[in-house]
């Protein structure tokens, strides 16, 4: 019964989300009020209905119902309650399910915080996000239905694969989400601006928040998708290029173009038609992934059941979707005036240097990971595109705008003077160039990357203490720094902080890839081997069994100048189910280095192969990952938008705001 | 409004190049060694392992190298069809026993039917990576001059037999 | 007296019997392996490579790979051997050829239409935007006098 209620409600969201997506935008084009206020209740009504077909398909896996063929594909009986309810998105369908519920979540949002919008613009932008949950709850529904009905009910389920039994299966896929939905606002906010007809500065500042804050859940997705995969894996690797790693990336990196993008926008009126492109371009790699994961085009570990049949209405969503936004672009960008000049070397300049370095990273992730299709398709072979590759060809890129990144805050709007940046920075460049030297020499190991890894790292860092020793240091004004620290806007300190993230980020990737040590050994009970400085004694193996499991534990007693340190318990896992093998590393994490330990096989007379690895700072690239949503949440926080949400902005006729020079 | 339209233009090239990847099977992996010659083997034979079997004893005619195991469900799959074309006697038939145990190897012969001259016996697999196997069942169409003319990748498809291999092998007897 | 002899002879083994031995025998050969196989890929699985894979083939072909090690093949030599048996496929470092130059040249290719396509936007911006500020004072003017009209009931 609930599972047909949890049915019966995505059918009746579908209907809603025809009429959000058709009326609103209707009634804005005709100024009808009625029509246009169809929008807020609409949106808010979907959220109660996807959430109620939410809720029951929770329940249906709480209380183990095996006659949901896909509680029956995902659960068991022996699964614990947490992985049950995770594995609501732990397939196809109901990760199509958190999808469109996690829209529903932006629409609701939306509705809340457009109050200072002209009301034309909110019909718009929830017309379109309406638009989007149309198609895919017309997919689910057609093709992809989580409350299909197994009859005869199965005896029990066929378990959901160890491998995502695990914390960051329940967090993961929800913060991903957030950020590739999350930019459906930003994209629906770019489609509305380019239907209204006039594209004005202000679309810019509204659009920047969700940017930044779809953007923060992205960087959050990622990451944590990365040190999953670092600790589930059980090899050590975080980072593989993998196709579907790379469908979350490139959202990314055009969300992080879109953002600096739209800070010229805002700022000069500037670049309204490519800032538009950006918003059209990230949403459709949200969308591309959404394909690429699903429909079996492309070999991924991370692939769902692949169905080229679910594929083909991907793409033809896609295809309309994103060929309509981009025929729409082609019509009515040509209109947009062109807003404030500047020079090349200048603080715009900087910005849309980043633009173009960030969309050529993200061209050259798209060619490799759609490279092989290509060559497939044409008959010219089969190929395969990985890490060497990348490796290869986004260091270059990304090189330059880490530059950029120490130069940009500086330099003044309009024009700014490259022989005054060059003397500003000297010190600065100075340090960071000692520093990147200095430190792998008295490491004891230095290559070329390590040093290019520190100098970037640092200069980030130097060039940040440089620009705050110039903003709070100024005499005039008065009130000491604690004032001056007080007046600086928080979106400022929001950029420091991303800024210094980035930086973190990148010591943390230097230091792993330079200094990381490993050692494959043949371990018997009471052998010790020595890494890092850390000295590893195994003390033997026993059995454990868990929920769903039965494990040959091992244990690992890790001193440091005779000193213990901590005891270590990888693990060997045979699921019961599934009936697969899982090794489960173990991981003693610190500020400064991560411990790994990863049992191998079984060998004679009671011997295991052991592996361990002493990772120096890998903590810093998660670390400096967080640090960069903060730095985004912190943005947000910014006194502008929070007074913005209060007060509907006066209305103004559109060609005065057009014409009418943008101040900051 | 030319240069706006370029990013639609890229798309519909994308779009295109995804639609026709839903055709095609990433996994499948084309042979590098059609039109080269056959890798040279010798090893013992399943029935008799006192016995040589080697490659260059089948120059001369035109047959098929069947890669196949007992652990393996596809070969039970494709098995009916081997077994008839054995009996049609169009093209003789040599077994590859890849990576597999002789008793469970003969076992399952007994079981299901044999349908080749002589079953080759690769326990190491060494063969295999030769002829660049990566999974089993695999069959390998060699001609007279010991070149490989054509791989099946996966069970061999009665449609298969008949559109594909058994006109190539025609084609390769009467040269 | 023999027997504390043997001790003697025994105790450094005694001591080194407690740190426990590499894997592999011979350590050199193990790390050409590492580098090899990181960059070859597992042709039975879904995206690893043959450092990382568990599979059956995965642990034949890194036999093979150490035997060609051990018989003194340059790297070169080993890859090829892989290629001519499985096809470009296995080499996760696309090969140079014409059909992948578009692969690596692309990226650098993109980043300079990108920087000329600035650039004249830029150009294009500052030479439009000079002829319309004269007009951009009257712009202001209009603006005012709209905003003027709006206010009034």
């Amino acid at each position: 019964m609930i599972p047909e209620i949890g049915h019966y409600a995505l059918i009746l969201a579908l209907c809603v989300a025809v009429v959000q997506g058709i009326l609103p935008i209707y009634g804005a084009a005709v100024r009808n009020s009625s029509l246009m206020a169809v929008a807020k209740p609409a949106a808010r009504g979907q959220f109660l209905l996807v959430l109620l077909a939410f809720c029951c398909l929770g329940y249906a896996f709480a209380v183990k119902d095996f006659s949901v063929l896909y509680v029956a594909a995902t659960s068991n009986s022996q699964l614990p309650l947490h992985y049950r309810l995770a594995a609501i998105w732990g397939a196809h369908e109901g990760s199509l399910l958190l999808w469109v519920f996690i829209l529903t979540i932006w629409m609701v949002a939306v509705s809340f915080f457009s109050t200072h919008l002209p009301d034309v613009m909110r019909a718009r932008i929830l017309g379109v996000m309406g638009l989007v949950s149309v198609g895919f709850l017309l997919f689910m529904l057609t093709v992809s239905n989580p409350f299909e009905r197994l009859i005869p009910a199965a005896f029990d389920g066929r378990d959901l694969n160890p491998l995502l039994q695990d914390p960051g299966m329940v967090i993961h896929p929800p913060m991903l989400y957030m950020g590739y939905v999350g930019f459906s606002v930003a994209f629906s906010f770019a489609i509305a601006a380019l239907l209204g007809g006039t594209l004005d500065a202000a679309w810019a500042r509204w659009s920047r928040p969700w940017t930044t804050v779809a953007w923060c859940f992205m960087t959050v997705g990622v990451a944590m998708g990365s040190g999953w995969a670092y600790y589930e894996l059980g090899w050590g690797g975080w980072w593989f290029w993998d196709p579907v790693e790379n469908a979350s990336f490139m959202p990314w990196l055009a969300g992080t173009a879109l953002m600096h993008s739209l800070a010229v926008t805002d700022k000069r009126g500037s670049f309204k038609a490519w800032s538009v492109l950006l918003a059209i371009m990230a949403f459709s790699l949200s969308l591309l992934g959404t394909f690429l994961v699903r429909s079996g085009v492309l070999t991924s570990v991370h692939a769902f059941a692949t169905d080229p049949k679910r594929g083909l209405f991907i793409l033809v969503f896609l295809a309309v979707v994103i060929g309509g936004s981009l025929v729409l672009y082609a019509w009515r960008a040509p209109r947009v005036g062109l807003g404030g000049s500047f020079s090349m070397i200048s603080r715009e300049g900087m910005l849309m240097a980043n633009n173009v370095l960030l969309v050529a990273a993200l061209g050259s992730v798209l060619l490799g990971t759609l490279y092989p299709l290509f060559l497939d398709a044409l008959d010219l072979g089969k190929i395969s595109v990985g890490p060497p590759y990348f490796d290869t060809v986004f260091l270059p890129l990304m090189t330059p705008a880490i530059f950029l990144m120490g130069i940009g805050p500086l330099a003044q709007w309009k024009q700014a003077s490259l022989p005054a940046l060059a003397i500003r920075l000297r010190w600065a460049f100075g340090v960071s160039l000692v520093t990147a030297v200095v430190v792998p020499w008295l490491m004891g190991q230095w290559t070329p990357l390590i040093s290019l890894g520190l100098l970037l790292a640092f200069w980030i860092l130097a060039t940040i203490v440089v620009d705050l020793r110039e903003r709070l240091l100024q005499t005039e004004g008065g009130g000491g720094i604690g004032g001056r620290v007080a007046t600086l806007p928080r979106a400022y300190w929001g950029m420091v902080l991303a800024h210094c993230g980035v930086a973190l980020f990148i010591v943390g990737v230097t230091m792993v890839k330079g200094f990381e040590v490993e050692q494959d050994v043949r371990m018997n009970v009471g052998q010790t081997a020595t890494l890092g400085g850390y000295t590893f004694q195994f003390d033997g193996t026993e059995q454990y069994k868990g929920p769903n499991y039965i494990a040959a534990r091992g244990t690992f007693r890790v001193t440091q100048d005779g000193r213990e340190v901590t005891v270590m318990y990888p693990e060997k896992r045979r699921y019961f189910v599934q009936n697969q093998t899982m090794t489960e590393a173990a991981i003693s994490p610190g500020l400064l280095r991560d411990l790994y330990v990863s049992l191998g096989e079984p060998l004679d007379d009671g011997a295991w192969s052991v592996r361990l690895y002493h990772k120096p700072f890998i903590d810093w690239i998660w670390g400096g990952c967080l640090v960069m949503a903060f730095g985004g949440v912190l943005a947000i926080s910014d006194r502008r938008y929070r007074l913005a949400w209060r007060r509907k902005e006066a209305a103004v006729p559109a060609t005065a705001q057009m014409a009418r020079p943008t101040v900051s | 409004m030319n240069r706006f339209l370029i990013p639609f233009g890229l798309f519909i090239v994308v779009v295109g190049f995804l639609a026709v990847g839903l055709t095609l099977n990433p996994r499948e992996l084309p042979s590098p060694l059609v039109g080269k010659a056959a890798p040279e083997f010798s090893l013992p034979q399943l029935h008799d392992p006192g016995k040589i079997i080697s490659s260059s004893d089948l120059k001369g005619k035109v047959w098929l190298l069947n890669f196949w195991a007992s652990w393996c469900g596809g070969c039970k799959d494709e098995h009916p069809v081997l077994i008839h074309l054995a009996q049609s006697g169009e093209v003789p038939i040599y077994g590859m026993d890849y990576k597999d145990q002789r008793d469970e190897a003969l076992a399952w012969l007994k079981e299901w039917g044999n349908p080749y001259q002589v079953v080759a016996v690769d326990a190491p697999g060494r063969v295999g990576i030769d002829y660049g196997v990566y999974g089993v069942p695999e069959t390998y169409v060699i001609d007279k001059q010991g070149v490989i003319r054509y791989k099946q990748i996966g069970p061999l498809r009665e449609d298969i037999l008949k559109g594909k291999i058994l006109p190539l092998v025609k084609e390769l007897q009467n040269q | 007296m023999r027997w504390l002899w043997v001790l003697i002879l025994l105790l450094p083994g005694l001591a080194s019997a407690y740190e426990a031995p590499p894997l592999a025998t011979n350590q050199q050969a193990e790390a050409r392996l590492k580098a090899l196989a990181v960059e070859l890929r597992c042709l039975v699985c879904q995206n690893q490579t043959l450092a990382d894979s568990n599979a059956p083939l995965a642990e034949d072909l890194r036999r093979e790979v150490r035997e060609m090690i051990a018989k003194d093949m340059s790297d070169r030599e080993i890859i090829d051997f892989l290629v001519s048996r499985y096809g470009d496929f296995v080499l996760y470092r696309p090969p140079w050829k014409l059909t992948t130059t578009l692969l690596w040249v692309g990226p650098f290719l993109l980043l300079g239409v990108g920087a000329t396509g600035l650039v004249f936007a830029l150009r294009r911006r500052q030479k439009k935007l000079t002829d319309v500020t004269l007009s951009e004072a009257e712009h202001n003017r209009v603006a005012q006098l709209l905003s003027e009209g709006v206010r009034r009931p």
